[in-house]
């Protein structure tokens, strides 16, 4: 029963949505207030609806309902409750409700929050948005709707694939989705403002948050996606080069992109009519990384199943929104005068640096991703573009990016002196420089990734630091310190984001530089040495778990004689799926990983075992996560909280603090 | 102030008209070691790759030629129906690798011997790789309609890493 009224809520959605992508729009041109008004009611009634029918279908999974095809397909009585919650986006279909859901949350959003916006901006906005929430409705309920029925309902379901049974995993694709959605708001706000032919400070101010909150998500979403894959997949590798994670990290780095050039436009009225154009190409690389993950024609790594009919669909969703902005956009853009004037030497320079940088090795990205099926297509060749075509030619863009950085956030607005600038960083600089000579001395004979690691990841967060520093104006130290809790939060959220790349960038290179392995046939009870650690095969012993059979190793890690770690790397059957997982243990460190992993049991006795030596392992989440975070600090700034429209109204005059 | 803006306009054209061209040499220069061709193992007997290329094999896991437990050292051959190509590989196999199921392996072929430093075995109990399914087409060996797609199937890699 639930079931039905969960479809005949998203069908009734489905009608608003096309009612509020007509109704505003013609209000806004008309200019009949009525029209306008009736946007923020249905975006509500949307949100609330797909809410309901979210709810409903959630609901058939807590309870195994298994009259739902859905259901029994991605769920079991046995599976614990988290997973039972997280089968229900663990799948195409499910998993296409939510990413409407998301929709309807930010257009809902746009409603409830935008009271400052101009009317007809407004109208735009939520017509715009609620435009592509009725592709992506059209698209669930034609092709993929949950709510199918079965005639005859099996006794128990098949079980959600056993890799997905993480709590990792449950939570990465909320996350990604609410990154890739969210840019669906900018794309929103660039259409809106292409029609109404005004691009200015303020559409800037308005566009950051959002922006802002997409990256936030789509940061942690990719972190989460790349953690899982380092302790689930048995080998440690954090990053493939897959088409699936390439399609995530395209509308990240124009995420990143954007929200910095968005800062141009706000604070110097420059560089308007790039920004829009940013603005929906970010919404169109998100709309091309759904397109690779559910059309199957890329083989992925993780992928749903390939299906054509799905694939033509949201190429079609594709082709006319990417297709209508840019026309409009070739239309309007000549419209959009830039007022700010800037130096070679300045802010708005070193901005137009970073965004030329990121939209490079995103390009770089999206050839290397695309390559296979234009290689297919044209010279009828099968192949695949490989790790190492990445590495070499996305890597120097971001050591690029990561060598400007410290000096770009520095730079004054307008005009700057680049001897000015360099004084507070050349001892920085200098230290960065002689550490990661340092290293290299130290690692003889290895590969110079470990030190260029060294000294961009030290540049990169020193330079941050200094950053802020700069912020606390001058005088005594005392005074300075103090004033440091005063610095705007989007100055901090600034410094904290971009230390957290370096550290980041500097794990990266850390991990891949130094990381060891080992694989051998241990006898139970044998002891091996690796990389300084010694490590005891103990026992292995069958362990029964609440939905699987588990063949556990106790593996027991010394260093020098002291006891490090009792580790249990798994091999796992899940009987209702039919499918074994690897299970490794790890021993999380603050300079290095243990991670081990189980391998066959071998004819003469004993057992495969593979040791791996993972450094900087937890550097690579810490820094993801300080980048998250730094995003939430400017978030939170004062400024965004009062409204935008009027904070600048009584700004007007005066000094502004520069932030960001 | 007319000209300054043109001349920055200029200035930005230039700078994205090199980084686009550093980024075509960079990327005309890594596809040159950053590809991978796919063979079956009928082109690969027919045609026998340098033993310094590195490609992708892909066919079905022979039925019963799996020798596990014989040290680090997994061995199988990989078939398309048409011809069997051995296989060594020194890892963790993924999870979901059986006899009779599809693999796609990425290394080299030295000595009439596939050593893979990458094995890939996608599916969810009915799924095949595309490019398998295409191989085994060319040789006759597949009916469309056995290959049913299923939902939502998540694949498993294991590598030995580092190498």
């Amino acid at each position: 029963m639930f079931i039905e009224l969960g479809h005949f809520a998203l069908i009734l959605a489905f009608m608003i949505a096309i009612a509020q992508a007509l109704i505003p729009l013609v209000g806004a041109h008309k200019g009949w207030r009525s029209w306008m008004a009736v946007a923020q009611p249905m975006a509500s009634a949307q949100f609330f609806l797909v809410t309901f029918s979210f709810a409903a279908l959630t609901w058939a999974f807590v309870t195994s309902d298994f009259s739902v095809d859905l259901v029994v397909n991605n769920s079991h009585t046995d599976k614990p409750m988290i997973y039972k919650i997280s089968g229900v986006w663990g799948n195409h279909e499910g998993s296409m409700l939510l990413w409407v859901l998301i929709l309807t949350l930010f257009g809902a959003s746009a409603a409830w929050f935008g009271s400052n916006l101009p009317d007809s901006l407004r109208a735009r906005v939520l017509a715009v948005q609620s435009s592509i929430t009725v592709a992506f409705m059209a698209f669930t309920l034609f092709t993929s709707n949950p709510f199918l029925r079965l005639g005859l309902p099996p006794f128990n379901g098949t079980d959600l694939n056993p890799l997905l049974q993480d709590p990792g995993l449950a939570l990465h694709p909320p996350f990604l989705y609410l990154g890739y959605v969210g840019l669906s708001m900018a794309f929103s706000f660039a259409v809106a403002a292409l029609i109404e032919g005004r691009v200015d400070a303020a559409w800037g101010r308005w566009v950051r948050p959002w922006t802002l909150a997409a990256w936030v998500f789509l940061t942690i979403g990719i972190a989460l996606g790349s953690w899982w894959a380092y302790y689930e997949l048995g080998w440690g590798g954090f990053w493939f080069w897959d088409p699936v994670e390439n399609a995530s990290l395209m509308p990240w780095l124009f995420a990143a992109a954007l929200l910095h050039s968005a800062i141009v436009v706000e604070k110097r009225e420059a560089l308007k009519s790039w920004t829009i154009l940013l603005a929906i190409l970010a919404f169109g690389f998100s709309l091309i990384g759904t397109f690779i993950v559910r059309s199957g024609l890329l083989t992925s790594v993780h992928a749903f199943a390939m299906d054509p009919e799905r694939g033509i669909f949201i190429l079609m969703i594709l082709g006319v929104f990417m297709g209508g902005a840019l026309t409009l956009f070739a239309l309007r853009a000549p419209a959009m005068e830039a007022r700010g004037v800037f130096a070679t030497v300045s802010r708005e320079s070193a901005l137009v640096m970073n965004n030329v940088l990121l939209a490079v090795s995103s390009f770089v990205v999206f050839v290397g991703t695309m390559w296979p099926l234009v290689a297919e297509m044209l010279f009828d060749r099968v192949l695949s573009v490989g790790p190492p075509f990445f590495n070499m030619a996305f890597s120097p863009f971001f050591v690029g990016l990561a060598a400007i950085l410290p000096i770009g956030a520095m730079l004054p607005w307008k005009r700057g002196d680049l001897r000015r600038t360099m004084q507070p960083l050349w001892p920085i600089l200098l230290l960065s420089m002689a550490m990661g000579a340092l290293v290299w001395a130290m690692q003889t004979g290895r590969s110079a990734l470990g030190p260029v690691g060294v000294l961009l990841g030290l540049w990169v967060v020193l330079g941050a630091g200094a950053d802020l520093w700069s912020r606390t104006g001058r005088g005594a130290l005392a005074g300075r310190l103090g004033r440091l809790r005063r610095v705007p939060r989007a100055d901090w959220g600034k410094a904290t984001a971009h230390a957290g790349l370096g550290i980041t960038v500097f794990a990266v290179a850390g991990l891949i530089a130094w990381e060891s392995e080992d694989i051998r046939v241990a006898q139970i009870g044998e002891t091996f040495s690796h990389d300084g650690y010694e490590i005891t095969l103990a026992d292995v012993r069958n362990v029964e778990g609440p939905n699987y059979h588990s063949t556990m190793g106790f593996m027991e890690v010394h260093r020098n004689g002291r006891h490090v770690a009792t580790l249990t790397p798994e091999k796992r059957i899940y009987p209702a799926a039919g499918m074994p997982t690897t299970e490794a243990g790890i021993d999380y460190g603050l300079f290095r990983d243990v991670y081990l992993v189980l391998g066959d049991p071998q004819a003469g006795g004993g057992w495969a075992v593979r040791t791996y030596i993972k450094p900087f392992a937890n550097w690579l989440w810490a820094g993801s996560a300080i980048m998250a975070l730094g995003g939430l600090l400017s978030l939170s700034d004062r400024r965004y909280r009062v409204a935008a429209g009027a904070a600048r109204r009584r700004r007007e005059g005066a000094a502004t603090v520069a932030a960001q | 102030m007319k000209s300054l803006k043109k001349q920055r306009r200029i200035q930005i054209i230039l700078l994205a008209s090199i980084a686009l061209a550093a980024s075509t040499a960079l990327i005309g220069y890594a596809m040159r070691d950053g590809i991978n061709l796919f063979r079956s193992p009928s082109e690969i007997l027919a045609a026998p790759p340098e033993a310094s290329e590195t490609f992708r094999i892909g066919g079905l896991v022979a039925p019963g030629t799996i020798e596990r437990g014989q040290g680090a050292e997994v061995r199988f051959l990989v078939t398309d129906g048409g011809a069997d190509v051995p296989v060594v590989f020194a890892g963790v196999l993924p999870d979901l690798f059986a006899e009779g199921e599809g693999m796609v392996g990425t290394g080299r072929y030295v000595d009439g011997v596939f050593h893979a430093t990458e094995i890939l075995a996608k599916h969810d109990e009915t799924y095949m790789p595309k490019e398998v399914m295409e191989a085994l087409k060319a040789q006759g060996h597949w009916q469309d309609g056995t290959g049913d797609y299923g939902s939502g199937d998540y694949g498993v890699t294991a590598r030995p890493g580092g190498s």
